[in-house]
């Protein structure tokens, strides 16, 4: 019988033949935890009676999500983290600045069939690379610390076929949305999700991480692009050779079938507290907007920083509302300033913040008031996601979120730059 | 397992920042000094209502959004007895197997009313409301999550065990 590339990749990695439905005992490949849930994980592993990790190269700590420290407290709570990284000798602790947890696995990390466990639900990313990986919470994690092992139902998978040219001005965020408000919030719950078709062969890997990482938006446990020419191209600039070409079997069998033409999707946004309330761009244009936040592990890599800055050098405005700039890593900084991005940013007002989660995780760096309106690139817009209750986070593009910070209100990037 | 409890009542897609903000997670690890905060975003006095037994009923999708564990650790904390939803998102699944919650899964937020009086038998699979004197069944949870939920969560389970015994 014909395999989904979860199928594939979890009898690769336990070298048995399984298939949706069953339960299996995996050996995790590489196990992540960040400062929001590495501290708990730490705590309770040492409650199992272990005192060490079972194998410190596997272990991947990042200090992201409140990073460099807002507070004294949490100072403390990181400090927590590096004694463990040292007591353990974990070689990979990717201290504050470093960027986005799902960010360094991908730079640093992940090759195709691991197991990637995070204690981080936005794990799912790294089915673009076809390796296996989920979110879990700090328990789970603290066993894979403790055994470097994990069960997993074997997840039945949707498949998201999307096909034909993108107009020009709507990338894959906008496809994204567009399938999250075709399968709903919820309704892909335990699942995984392929994306297929000609549409996504023509993505470049940024805007692959973009769709796989919001497969948990809609319930997913992961999303997977299959590995091609562009992915093996992606792998080999960081050393890694004799990938195979990794693709699903024509006769896998898939629990539910979605078509998207491309040339149908426009530039979308989320509106909130709903992830699957979303509506073409020109539904809420007008809408006043307060702040702007271009970043996190959906859309702070450089393909979008490029489209960022390409559409301020184009308008030759400045922004109107405040508009911050998160790089997802140092490494990606450091790109966007050879590249004369960041100067772009600086000389329209932006705001350029340290490489990591910023103010999607409400702690700090970007904290909204009362009655504030966000527009952010990032993959929640819930209810106090970015600190506070009684504002409200709309989520979109890049390119839509560019536009928008230059005319103070949302706006189709369409309508002002064709 | 049984309990015995009174029906607190919540919809669809309860996402893990209404059940614990994110903005409070990361300054500490004592579950007491944020358990406060409960629900907040839904219902500010939540946390000061409730009382030990009390029984969550939602609807589909409970849970989703973050890993963050301190989500069923702060319900189990204010002495929710049990958590039963349509369904619920899988992270908050397993972390509340792993600390030691037991949830149910069984589509009853249609059937029961906030202040409802449940009782729970999760070795039989039944739910019965003693204030409408109806019946419910529900389907069990395999032994490995019952064993892990009996130990009181993953961390027990596994020191008792030293180790996973699934092969």
């Amino acid at each position: 019988m014909g395999k989904t590339l979860a199928e594939k990749i979890i009898s690769v990695s336990t070298k048995k033949d399984v298939y949706s439905g069953d339960v299996v005992l995996c050996d995790v490949d590489i196990v992540m935890a960040h400062d929001g849930t590495a501290p708990l994980a730490i705590e309770e592993m040492k409650k199992m009676g272990v005192d060490k990790v079972w194998d410190p190269n596997k272990v991947v700590l990042v200090i992201d999500h409140t990073s460099p420290s807002p507070s004294d407290r949490i100072s403390n709570i990181h400090a927590m983290i590096r004694n463990f990284a040292k007591e353990n000798n974990i070689p990979n602790l990717y201290d504050a600045g470093s960027g986005i947890c799902h960010q360094l696995l991908i730079e640093n990390h992940v090759i195709p069939f691991q197991i990637v466990i995070g204690g981080d639900s936005h794990t799912c990313t790294h089915g673009a690379l076809c390796a296996f990986g989920t979110g879990m919470g700090s328990t789970d994690v603290a066993a894979i610390f403790a055994y470097g092992k994990t069960w997993l139902r074997v997840p039945e998978t949707f498949k998201v076929e999307v096909a034909g040219p993108l107009q020009s001005y709507v990338y894959s965020k906008d496809i994204i949305l567009q399938t999250t408000k075709e399968i709903g919030a919820a309704g892909a719950t335990y699942k995984a999700i392929e994306f297929l078709g000609s549409t996504i062969t023509n993505l470049n890997m940024d805007e692959r991480f973009t769709l796989t990482n919001m497969a948990v938006e809609m319930g997913g446990k992961s999303g997977f692009i299959p590995v091609d020419n562009v992915t093996k191209k992606f792998l080999e600039g960081k050393g890694v050779r004799n990938i195979p070409e990794i693709k699903p079997d024509k006769d896998a069998d898939y629990e539910r079938e979605y078509l998207l033409e491309a040339e149908y999707i426009e530039p979308m946004v989320a509106v909130p507290p709903r992830v699957d309330n979303v509506k073409p761009v020109s539904e809420v244009e007008a809408l006043e907007l307060d702040q702007v936040f271009i970043g996190t592990c959906t859309n702070g890599r450089l393909s979008d920083l490029k489209t960022s800055a390409k559409i301020l050098k184009k308008k030759k405005e400045k922004v109107k509302v405040r508009t911050i700039i998160g790089p997802a890593s140092r490494n990606i900084l450091i790109q966007a300033i050879q590249e004369g991005l960041i100067e772009v940013f600086l000389k329209y007002g932006a705001v350029i913040i340290p490489p990591g989660c910023g103010p999607c995780i409400g702690r700090h760096l970007g904290i909204l008031g009362d009655g504030e309106v966000c527009l952010s690139t990032q993959n929640r817009n819930f209810k106090g996601r970015m600190g506070n209750p009684n504002a409200e986070i709309y989520l979109s593009s890049p390119a839509t979120a560019v536009a928008s910070a230059i005319t103070g209100y949302i706006t189709d990037p369409r309508s002002i730059l064709e | 397992m049984k309990f015995k409890g009174k029906v607190w009542k919540f919809g669809n897609d309860v996402n893990t920042d209404e059940i614990i903000s994110g903005k409070y997670k990361y300054d500490t690890l004592n579950i007491n000094e944020i358990v406060k905060h409960t629900f907040e975003a839904i219902d500010p006095d939540f946390a000061e209502k409730v009382s030990k037994g009390d029984i969550i009923v939602a609807g589909g999708n409970f849970g989703c959004g973050s890993s963050r564990e301190q989500a069923p650790l702060v319900i189990k904390q204010l002495g929710i007895s049990t958590v039963i939803a349509d369904f619920f998102a899988r992270i908050f699944y397993r972390n509340a197997v792993n600390t030691g919650l037991p949830i149910i899964e069984c589509p009853l937020s249609e059937k029961v009313d906030e202040g409802d009086i449940l009782e729970v038998n999760f070795e039989e699979g039944s739910i019965k409301n003693l204030s409408k004197n109806e019946s419910f069944e529900f389907r069990k949870l395999s032994m490995f999550m019952l064993d892990i939920l009996e130990a009181g969560g993953l961390v027990n389970y596994l020191r008792e065990k030293k180790g996973f015994p699934l092969k």
